[in-house]
Parts: C-alpha cells; structure tokens; sequence
C-alpha cells in the first residue's frame, strides 16, 4: 500500500478481498461488506445491503393509515415509539389536528425510554464487540426495566404500536408514572456504573480514541444525523432546532463532541441517555390533564361506554373500524430526532383511507456508505468498532 | 460422526443381531412383547443417555436476522438467563453449532444464505421458527419475505409473537428438549445423523 500525495490509498497488486456478514455477529444484524485489504488495513470497504428487505413501503401503499402504525415499529426495531410517532405526527399534519398536551407528553416519556433502551443495547452489543462483556450484562438489566415499563402500558415488552393518529392507544395509568418515576430515580448511578467500566478503561480508549474519525465537513458531506452528527461536533438536533411534540417545553442540552471519533460517539450517547432522563424527569412531573387523544371523532374512536347510549358514537365507530381515517389530499414530512438520527416519513395522499405512497427517511440507511467510507485505512480489527460505533439497525436501512 | 455416536451404533448393531438370533426363538410368543424387551432396555436406554447430553447441551448459532433477534439476546442475558436450561453459548461459527434460532423475517435474498448455514452445521442439528415471520410470513404477506421458513429448511419447533418474549423463547427450549428426548433412541434421532 502507498500513500499519494492527497493522502489518498493507492491499490497495490498483490490484496485481498474479505467478505464480511451478513452473518456474522458483529454486523448488527444482516449487513454485508466486501472488504479490500492489503495485509491488516482495509483499502476500500463496499457495502451490500437488502438481506432484510420487507417490502415495508410497498406494503404500507395497501394498508389502511391505522394499520401502517404496526408496520412502521418494524422498521426501527430499537426505536418502535419514536417511528409511530413520526409517521403520526406527518399524518396529522395532513389532518392539520392539535393534539392535546398529555397525549404529547406521553409520546415524549415513551420516546426518551426508547432511546435510553436503544442506547443501552448499543452499549452493550458495541462494548461486547470490543471486547467487554460485563457492560453487556448490566445495560440489559436496565433496558429490562424499560421493557417492563412498555409491558405495563401497552402489553408488549417492544413493538408498542402505542402511539396513534390523534393521541395515543390508552391514557397512561397511574401505575405506570410511579414505575416511570422509580425508574429515572434509579437510572443515573446506572449510567455511572457503565461509565466507570468503560470510560477511564485504557482498552477502552486504545481501542476507540482515533479510530474511526470523521470531521464535521464529513460528517455533513456524508448526510449523518443523530449522535455521529453530534459527535463530530455539529450542534444539531431535531427536537431543538424544530421541536415537535412539545419538546419546546424541556430543558435540556444536547451533548457535542469534538474530534469524532468511536470515542466521542460512545461520549455522547452516554450523555444523551442522561438528557433523555430529565426530559422524562420533566415530562412526569408537568403531565397536563388534558385527555389522551383527540375528541374529533372522525379521527379516534369514541369512547366505549357512549357506544350503547349515543347513535352517532356507533356510526362513528363502525366507520372508523370499517373504513378508516380519510386523510386530505397532499403531501408532507416531518423530521424528529430518533436515537440514531432523523426519522422521518414523506407522505403522499390522495385524500383516500390508504397512503398513496410512504417513503421512510432512515438515518442508518444513510449513514451506512458513510460508515463503509470510514473504514478505510483502518484495520481490520476496527471494522467491527466502526460499525457499532455508527448503530446501524438493518431493519429501517432495507425495509 | 462423535465418538458416542459410533460407538452407539456399534452396540445397536450387535444388539440387532443378537435380536435377530432370538426372535427365533420367541416366535411363538407375541412379537411386541418380545421386541419391547430388547428395544426399552437396551438398545433405547444408551440412545437416551446421548440424548439427554445433547438435549442439555444446545449450541445456538448466532444468527440474528430481525427484531426477534433482539429478544434472543434478552433471553440469553441475566434476567432470562438460558444458562439454566444449557443454552447460552451461542456460536459465531455454524460449524460449532447444532441449533439454529431462525430469529426474524426472512427475505428472499436471505433464504440461500439461510439454508447454506443450515447445511455447515454439523449433524445432528435442529431448527426453531422464532415468531410469526419466520413461522409463516407474519404481518408480511408481501413479494419480499419468504412465507415461513419451513420452505427453506426443516422446523422442529415454532414460537408465536411478534417479537415472542424471552420466557416464550424458553419454553420453545423446553418442549425442542423434551422432543430431542422423546425421539433419542429412535429410528428418527438415527436418521439424523446418518
């Protein structure tokens, strides 16, 4: 291998070609890459994906709004509120509805769970890559907790499908807000637990300081979003610049790194799970009253109780089961910060009960030729810690 | 083939014969009496010892394809802990595995690789359906996704959900380990190895 003049690798004859997934266990899932290396450095890094393609766009073009709301926690599968939550929120802009502030702070509390739940597989499974087992062991029995937090309000440990066009499925119990309580009480010696594994851990810091560094020109040629945008030192998040779902009414910072490297991803996700506790510290503690969903009953079905007593509940009713929402002509998108970067769904309606078309903007999608390009020079050994670094979920980036 | 296996088959074979030889003799009497003897003690009594080793000792691959893949990983963590029922130790490589969670949906261009996995575990092995998309498509009855993983290779045990949860994945472990153990001695625990 050579170096020219721009810095750039030059090919020598005699290299190798590696194949990397798509089963293997570092990958996260099906991700494939064919790797060019000259002895231990990786010369080029090509990216093959689609070994988990769901027809989840095509799928949505015959499914009724509601019914795309399963599909859409499927995607992501690290982050199901926060995808229900953008495909909702794009829905009601079409609907042009205001939603009522406790239905939007439980969509907050559920969402920065999720994200403390995503961030803490991460770590484990990118620790474990690395080389550190323990971690593994003690972020999961957090994100258990998480999952029985998601069990109690909607009866599924993952794919909630909680959140829904006009509000949310149920209004958050009391039960729940005190397991949510006991849970930001008990969560932040947690993370300094994880921190004093890893943090100050010379293997760590060998294994992750310059390796893997993108500057912030790169990481914006690149299109990355989310923590690795962060990391390289670009202040920019959704729930900030463009706050939806009253994500205004927080107080919260947003972790920046400077040299963007595995490092700082690992620093600033730690971070952002701190952050993510206040948001939620703050949400419970100003949870209005409200009601869960929007009275508007050509949107959200009518109580259950009105259905024997009021005729128009029951017509209501039976439409909205048997024929859905109907959705005004147009088309939009709206951006929100998921764990991973930006979620967003483009929508186009033809003002029938079905999308005309769904079109899923996924931040590991576009973070992956980036990730791919990031390998070079590196060695092979790096691969897998770039890899974990960028969180890539294979479910959105084939869909 | 294992050295317990070879020597298994060695002793079924003399068994056969001797069996064989006395059949003769026990002509008179009820053939299901007489072949009863022979098959519950001796020859399914050393079947059953390999079996309950095997059955105690299931190598998963690691092979996570979807969400399901997420909860596999639930269930081999402390709180689930498959430790307990001798199934924790997940193998990178196929080759040092005999069952294959198929954990998550499977799309056409992941079927091939699927079943070539499949093919690089050594015998005896078993297959589980883990939820409803590798069970028979799930909610994605679409172009993309292969309608049950049993078209690709053979399923011995299907877990419902969408994810199913930890303890669901458990007991999936359980009934495949009371299967493994009801079929030890058989003509079928032979065929799989042979």
């Amino acid at each position: 291998m050579t170096v020219t003049e721009q810095g750039l690798l030059e090919r020598d004859k005699d290299t190798m070609t590696l194949n990397m997934g798509p089963q293997h266990p570092s990958t996260h899932g099906v991700f494939r890459v064919v790797l060019e290396m000259d002895g231990e450095v990786v010369l080029s890094a090509v990216p093959e994906i689609g070994y988990l393609h769901t027809g989840i766009e095509k799928s949505s073009e015959n499914k009724r709004y509601v019914h795309v709301i399963p599909m859409t926690d499927r995607l992501d599968y690290l982050n199901p509120p926060g995808n229900n939550l953008a495909f909702c929120l794009t829905t009601e802009k079409l609907l042009q509805v205001e939603i009522p502030g406790r239905a939007q702070y439980i969509r907050v509390i559920m969402c920065e769970l999720t994200r403390i739940a995503s961030h803490l597989l991460w770590l484990g499974t990118h620790a474990l890559d690395i080389g550190a087992m323990t971690v593994f062991l003690y972020a999961w029995r957090e994100r258990e907790m998480i999952l029985d937090l998601n069990e109690m309000i909607s009866g599924v440990r993952m794919m909630t499908s909680f959140i829904r066009i006009g509000g949310v499925a149920k209004d958050a119990t009391p039960e729940w807000i005190q397991g949510t309580r006991k849970f930001i009480d008990y969560f932040p010696e947690k993370i300094d637990e994880y921190e004093s594994l890893l943090t100050k851990n010379p293997i760590w810091m060998d294994r992750t300081q310059e390796v893997g560094v993108f500057s912030k020109e790169q990481a914006l040629d690149w299109s990355f979003s989310g923590p690795c945008l962060r990391a390289s030192g670009v202040d920019f998040d959704f729930r900030k610049k463009r706050p939806y779902s009253g994500y205004e009414n927080f107080r919260f910072e947003v972790p920046v790194g400077k040299n963007g490297d595995i490092y700082d991803r690992y620093r600033c996700r730690i971070q952002e799970m701190r952050e993510s506790r206040e948001i939620i510290k703050q949400a419970l503690d100003a949870l209005p009253d409200d009601g869960y969903k929007i009275p508007d009953n050509k949107i959200s079905l009518p109580p259950r109780n009105t259905l024997k007593t009021s005729m128009e509940a029951l017509i209501h009713h039976f439409k909205l089961v048997s024929e859905g929402i109907k959705v005004p002509a147009g088309e939009t998108y709206v951006p929100t910060e998921g764990p991973r970067g930006e979620v967003g769904f483009y929508i186009v309606s033809d003002g029938s009960n079905v999308p005309y078309r769904v079109k899923l903007r996924a931040p590991s999608f576009m973070a992956s030729p980036g990730m791919c390009h990031m390998m070079t020079g590196h060695f092979i050994a790096d691969v897998v810690g770039i890899i974990g670094s960028v969180d890539i979920v294979m479910g959105e980036v084939d869909r | 083939m294992g050295l317990i296996d070879s020597a298994v088959d060695t002793v079924e074979s003399e068994i056969g014969h001797l069996k064989d030889n006395v059949k003769d003799v026990f002509d008179q009497l009820d053939y299901e009496a007489a072949g009863s003897v022979y098959d519950s003690i001796l020859t399914t009594k050393l079947g059953k010892v390999v079996g309950w080793a095997q059955k105690n000792a299931l190598w998963p691959a690691t092979f996570g394809l979807a969400c399901c893949a997420i909860e596999m990983m639930a269930m081999a963590n402390s709180r689930w802990d498959a430790a307990r029922f001798g199934a924790e130790v997940f193998r990178a490589s196929p080759r040092q595995a005999d069952l294959m969670i198929v954990s998550g949906r499977v799309s056409q261009k992941m079927a091939p690789i699927l079943k070539q996995i499949y093919d690089q575990m050594p015998d005896p092995k078993w297959v589980m359906a883990m939820g409803a998309c590798s069970s028979c498509g799930g909610i994605f009855n679409n172009y993309a996704i292969v309608q049950g993983v049993d078209r690709v290779v053979p399923v011995d045990v299907y877990v419902p959900g969408c994810p199913p949860g930890p303890e669901a994945l458990l007991y999936g472990i359980i009934k495949l380990q009371e299967k493994i153990l009801s079929e030890a001695g058989t003509g079928k625990a032979r065929e799989k190895i042979a």
